[in-house]
Order: structure tokens, then C-alpha cells, then sequence
């Protein structure tokens, strides 16, 4: 049976994990490779590794520790953060990206995604959203979450599916940090427009959330977090455990 | 050593890195002399089955292929590499494979039923249809793998050697002599991918 998916995501800015990282047992909290490596130990079903640096530079160091994760990780590794280019895709993936998702690049460049899964196949391609509800609308942000796109989010991921991202994560700015939980109502609307895998991001607080979240929309296929992981106020093993004894199908 | 064939579909880094990580040297090539050399054979593959055929064809490596698995020399097929092993595909149109191994690939869609989503991506556990199956020698019943397809092995004869669940039966793994072949991503499915690549380096070349 499919499981349902739990995925971390490590921001990357000069080759540290940028979000406060505190556990024991780790030497070093805030290498992307060590952590990469201590979840997947932990049984994490993927990792999500966001480039946040802006210099050409931090690019290089960036994709340095995507090879060193790659040889030591062997779980599917997503990269997103400055892709919007197909030379940025060929970039990620040859140091052992398995997917490349694409948010800003998309909305600056609506060729993108149909020339990256031509090139790479749709399973390749991830679209990644923030959206936000905007008098009642549901909007695409774009720059962090920083500027109003103005374009209806669920008509605007549903397109891009049809150019071929084969994956959408879905993050919620209005729940993002919240630690409240997913976003219920907005993951909804998502999962009945389109028929890929929808990952919901934005919102976890505690492992509750994610029963809370497989229960309610069957149609999500995995869950998004980071700070909650990296804090260790949610310990992987504990949260799958959680689902088990709650009747969702999960790797242990 | 290990054998991966470069032959322009997919990146391969990972791939050989997962060699490494079980302590097996792997060189990725599209030489048929390294191929010669080699004691096992990887053919990996992501993308569409037409491309990746006429690459194969174009290359000749299927030829050099079709020789060293006549030899006996361990062949195994990884994802879309697996796919190319049998007689044909449908995959948007009707494309003839290796025909190592009697099936042919058709769309998951024509048999699972509506509402599971396409492609089917993600950990699925794999259920043993073979006893004693030389690939799956240190895997378990019920292991999970990464699966990542839209297409997959239909009609095959005996070659399946493990299949997964996703409304309905799908071929996972297959074992005939001395060709083997993963659907999931061996390289991607953590401790237990890692056992299946060893089980394969430790088989025997018939």
C-alpha cells in the first residue's frame, strides 16, 4: 500500500541550515549533509533542500553540498531556491537532485515548466505555491510571499500541472509559522483540482497536525515541515508512530 | 565491478554514489570494453521508452547487451532500464525493447482504478511472488521502495518476482536467470535499496 509521505526541508544560505537546528546527538546542527543524513536515519521518506542564497558564490557552495548529500543520502532529495531556468534545473540534478521545484521561475518565466519536464519528465518537476487569501480569494505570491501576483492560486497551479509539473507543494502563508496546522480549506480546493500528488506545507505544530491532516483530505499525499523537526519538538519516529496507531499507512 | 551504462537518459550520480555506499566499485561508461570487463551490468534509465530505445540502438549498446547477457553476466534494469528489458512498450505508441524477457509496458492507468493518482510516486512495500528470489535475498516481505512510474510490466511470464499494490498488482521486480530488474528506485530506497543492489553484485553469472 502507498504511504503517505513525511518530508523536511532545510533551508540552505552559505552552506548552513538557516532555521535554528537544536538536537542532541549531532555534532554539527547546522550542516545540511549531517542533518540530511540524521533524518534520513530517522526515517524521513524525502528531504527538501531550499537555496536561499542570492550571490553566485553561495550558488557553488550550494550545490557542493548537494553532491556530498547525495553520496551519503540515499532518499529522494527535491531541490527548490533559484531555479528559473532549465540550466538551473540541469544544475541541481546533476549533483543528485532526483526533483527540482520551481516557484518565482515559474510565475517570471510560464514556459518553464513545460520545457523542464519535456526535457527532464514530469516526474521531475515540482510546483511549488504560496499562496494566500487575499479578500477571500485564494492568491499566488510571489518572492518569498512577498508581492501579490494577483493570479487565482488553484486555476494557476491547475495550469501548470497541465504543462507538466508532475508534484505540487502547496504552502500556505496564512498558516505558515501559525503552528495551528495545515491549511484544511485551501489543501481541499488543491487536491480536487488537479490529480498529481499534492504535498501541504505551512502550519505544523505538533505531530497532532499531521493525523489531523491524512484524516481529514485522503487525497494529500505527504506532509511539509521544518522548524518543527529541526527543534525537535516533533521527533520523526514518534510522528510515524502516531500515524500508524491512527490507521494511516506510513514506511516504518 | 559494476557496470552502469551512460548512455545519455538520466543522471547517474546517485547511482553510482549507492555503489559506493555498499563498497562495490562502479564505473559509469558506455564502453563495450568496460562492459566486457565488468562483472555486473546496470541499466538505468529515466524518461520516455522511445527515447531511450532509439538511444540504446543508436549507441549499439543494445547489441553489447543482448552479447553479455547471452554469456551470462548479470544484467539488471533499474525504473525505465527495467521496462527496456521486455519485448515491447505502448508507452505513446508501440516501440520494441531488448526482449530479454517476455511482457510489454503498458499505462498504469489501464488498470488501477480512477482516483489514484498518476503517476504513482512514492513508498510502496513489495510483496514476493518468487521463493528464494537471488535479488531479494536480504530484503524482507513488506519492505518499502520508492516507486516513480506511469507505466509498467504487463503479461509477463514468470519473470516477476515481486509485485506492489497500487489498485491493483503491479510489477515491481523482476528475476529470470540472469536479468533482473527493479521498477522502484533501488538508489533512492534507502537501507533497503541499498540491500538490493548488494544481493545483485553478489549474484552469479550463469
Amino acid at each position: 500500500m502507498i504511504t503517505k509521505r513525511i518530508i523536511p526541508c532545510l533551508d540552505v544560505r552559505d552552506g548552513r541550515v538557516v532555521k535554528g537546528v537544536n538536537f542532541g546527538g549531532l555534532n554539527d546542527v547546522s550542516s545540511p549533509v549531517e542533518l540530511a543524513d540524521f533524518y534520513s536515519r530517522c526515517g524521513a521518506d524525502e528531504l527538501v533542500f531550499y537555496d536561499i542564497t542570492a550571490s553566485s558564490d553561495g550558488r557553488k557552495i550550494f550545490t557542493d553540498i548537494l553532491c556530498e548529500t547525495a553520496k551519503k543520502v540515499f532518499i529522494p532529495l527535491t531541490v527548490g531556491g533559484g531555479i528559473n531556468t532549465v540550466e538551473d534545473f540541469d544544475r541541481v540534478l546533476k549533483c543528485g537532485a532526483d526533483k527540482v521545484s520551481v516557484n518565482s521561475g515559474a510565475i517570471r518565466n510560464p514556459g518553464l515548466v513545460e520545457q523542464a519536464a519535456k526535457l527532464y519528465g514530469d516526474q521531475c518537476v515540482v510546483i511549488s505555491a504560496d499562496v494566500k487569501r487575499v479578500d477571500g480569494v485564494f492568491r499566488v505570491f510571489a518572492k518569498g510571499g512577498r508581492e501579490n501576483t494577483g493570479m487565482e492560486a488553484v486555476q494557476w497551479i491547475k495550469r501548470c500541472v497541465d504543462s507538466g509539473a508532475g508534484e505540487v507543494v502547496l504552502n500556505s502563508i496564512d498558516t505558515d509559522g501559525v503552528k495551528k496546522g495545515f491549511d484544511l480549506e485551501m489543501l481541499d480546493a488543491v487536491c480536487n483540482a488537479v490529480s498529481v500528488p499534492v504535498i501541504a506545507s505551512g502550519g505544523a505544530g505538533c505531530a497532532e497536525d499531521f493525523v489531523t491532516l491524512f484524516k481529514t483530505l485522503p487525497k494529500v499525499d505527504a506532509g511539509l515541515a521544518a522548524s518543527i523537526f529541526h527543534f525537535g519538538e516533533v521527533k520523526i519516529e514518534d510522528l510515524k508512530k502516531l500515524l500508524k496507531e491512527n490507521g494511516i499507512p506510513v514506511r516504518i | 565491478m559494476v557496470a552502469i551504462i551512460d548512455y545519455g537518459v538520466g543522471n547517474l550520480f546517485s547511482l553510482k554514489s549507492s555503489f559506493g555506499a555498499i563498497g562495490e566499485e562502479a564505473t559509469v561508461t558506455s564502453d563495450p570494453l568496460e562492459l566486457e570487463k565488468a562483472e555486473h551490468i546496470i541499466l538505468p534509465g529515466v524518461g520516455a521508452f522511445e527515447d531511450a530505445a532509439k538511444k540504446l540502438a543508436a549507441t549499439g549498446l543494445d547489441t553489447v547487451l543482448k552479447e553479455q547477457v547471452a554469456k551470462g553476466k548479470p544484467l539488471m534494469g533499474i525504473c525505465l532500464g527495467m521496462q527496456l528489458l521486455f519485448d515491447k512498450s505502448y508507452e505513446y505508441g508501440e516501440f520494441d525493447g531488448l526482449g530479454l524477457l517476455r511482457g510489454e509496458i503498458r499505462p498504469i492507468a489501464d488498470v488501477i482504478p480512477s482516483g489514484y493518482k498518476i503517476p504513482h510516486i512514492g513508498w510502496n512495500s513489495l510483496h514476493f511472488t518468487q521463493e528464494n528470489c537471488s535479488l531479494l535475498k536480504y530484503s524482507r516481505e513488506g519492505d518499502y521502495v520508492y516507486f516513480v512510474h506511469s507505466f509498467y510490466a504487463a503479461n509477463c511470464d514468470d519473470s516477476v518476482a515481486a509485485v506492489t499494490e497500487y489498485g491493483a498488482p503491479l510489477t515491481a521486480a523482476v528475476a529470470k536467470g540472469n536479468v533482473y530488474g527493479c521498477q522502484f528506485h533501488p538508489e533512492k530506497s534507502g537501507e533497503t535499496g541499498l540491500r538490493i543492489l548488494k544481493a545483485f553484485c553478489e549474484t552469479e553469472a550463469v
